[in-house]
């Protein structure tokens, strides 16, 4: 059946995959571009990156990010200013420290135990555990096989999402905050 | 007239500990305990001032604290083997707490980090999904010929034909089907198959009542402990077992 498939230039395959991501709006995994377009997930992800790359360099008003194996399109932050002449958001709720200390550790730690944040913290999270579950930025991997059965948490692909992340590769490595003590 | 002090906040005993050493301009791992302490429980002082709860994990820093401090008092033990660098290190009460304090301040660093990547984050907008509406089943249409399409366009007009009967609204008819002769049928149904389809228990002229009875049926055989029900996705037909 192969023969069937009309032949389709890289650019012709470039501006479907455009299409397909404006259309779909939330990211869209690399499989489903890969298995609409009938090519295989390698070249897509090739021509995916080349993408990308083309948009930043042609310096376009929309970028492709890719978290993880799915790919969306967004604005860039460096337009927010023109952006909110149109429509300012009320609020930009920003996480409370508290939240964040907690997001840091669990991201470096994950999966990892309420107990086991507090720990580190030297305060109880409780509230900010809830604030982040409720963000969907983390969520519960089960629960570790010992005493108590404790919850354990991770991140989620929401977090990536919200701290511009691709992967958790992504994370500034934890060495680099270690050596600035030293330095002080 | 009431009037503010503002009194920094802390994210917890950690926190303030950090602030404090940083203030004081001090080596994080050569800490002044006795100085740091007098602050600590300074700080904890205004706070009982202004009538602010002091949470419990203060407290319980404090106690490690004055811990640590009448450990540091006792006199050091005189070491005379080689080991002694390292002995002194395991003997300083201190490196547990230096040992937290490093590790926190690291999360600490990270977590301004994120904020930094957030806000940024928060600059950039998304477009929504577009509405689709999906078709409930792909319909096959590649082995259909105009003389099957003419047969099911029969079976369907003469369906509806049996079906038309005006609804009369001035007076209030009779059930056509009671309930119990509705759980009677699915009991039957039942025990002949042991599991049917919701939708295998009408077919297309059913009328109005004689589905919302079949409902109503299920629901009082489920509550009855005669059934069990499930359901694979919304929407999708209920598979009924008898129990």
């Amino acid at each position: 059946m192969i023969e069937e498939v009309p032949f389709m230039d890289k650019k012709e395959i470039k501006a479907i995959i455009e299409a397909l991501l404006f259309m779909w709006g939330d990211p869209l995994n690399l499989k489903d571009i890969s298995s609409i377009l009938e090519m295989d997930e390698k070249e897509v992800r090739s021509i995916i990156d080349e993408m990308i790359d083309e948009f930043n360099y042609e310096r376009r008003g929309i970028k492709i990010i890719q978290i993880e194996d799915s790919y969306q399109m967004s604005t860039r932050s460096e337009h927010f200013e023109w952006i909110k002449k149109l429509y300012n958001p009320k609020s930009n709720k920003t996480l409370s420290s508290a939240a964040l200390e907690t997001l840091s550790i669990v991201a470096y730690n994950q999966p990892i135990t309420k107990n086991e944040i507090e720990m580190i913290r030297g305060v109880r999270c409780d509230k900010a555990l809830d604030t982040l579950l409720e963000k969907e930025i983390i969520e519960e991997r089960g629960r570790l096989e010992r005493t108590g059965r404790p919850i354990i948490y991770g991140t989620t692909k929401e977090f990536l999402k919200c701290f511009g992340l691709t992967s958790l590769e992504d994370l500034p490595s934890l060495e680099e905050f270690e050596v600035d003590i030293e330095e002080e | 007239m009431d009037y503010k002090i503002v009194l920094e906040t802390f994210e917890g005993p950690l926190d303030l500990l950090l602030h404090l050493i940083e203030k004081a301009k001090v080596d994080i791992y050569d800490i002044p305990i006795s100085d740091i302490t007098d602050q600590y429980m300074e700080y904890l002082n205004n706070m009982k001032e202004l009538d602010l709860e002091i949470a419990s994990d203060f407290l319980v820093m404090a106690s490690t604290l004055l811990e640590i401090k009448s450990k540091m008092l006792l006199p050091a033990k005189n070491i005379e083997n080689e080991d002694r660098q390292l002995e002194m290190e395991e003997i300083d009460p201190r490196i547990e707490l230096v040992r937290r304090l490093v590790e926190y301040k690291k999360y600490k660093k990270v977590a301004e980090e994120l904020k930094i990547q957030e806000i940024n984050q928060n600059k950039v907008f998304y477009k929504p999904k577009e509405e689709f509406t999906y078709t409930k089943e792909d319909i096959e249409l590649q082995n259909l010929n105009v003389d099957e399409l003419v047969k099911v366009l029969n079976t369907v007009l003469s369906k509806k034909n049996k079906k038309s009967k005006p609804i009369n609204i001035d007076e209030i008819q009779r059930e056509e089907i009671t309930l119990e002769e509705c759980i009677n049928r699915i009991k039957n149904e039942l025990n002949e198959k042991g599991k049917i389809l919701f939708s295998g228990l009408f077919d297309e002229n059913s009328s109005r009542s004689e589905i919302i009875g079949t409902f109503l049926s299920i629901l009082e055989l489920t509550k009855s402990k005669y059934i069990k029900l499930r359901q694979e996705k919304n929407f999708s037909d209920i598979v009924i077992i008898k129990i």
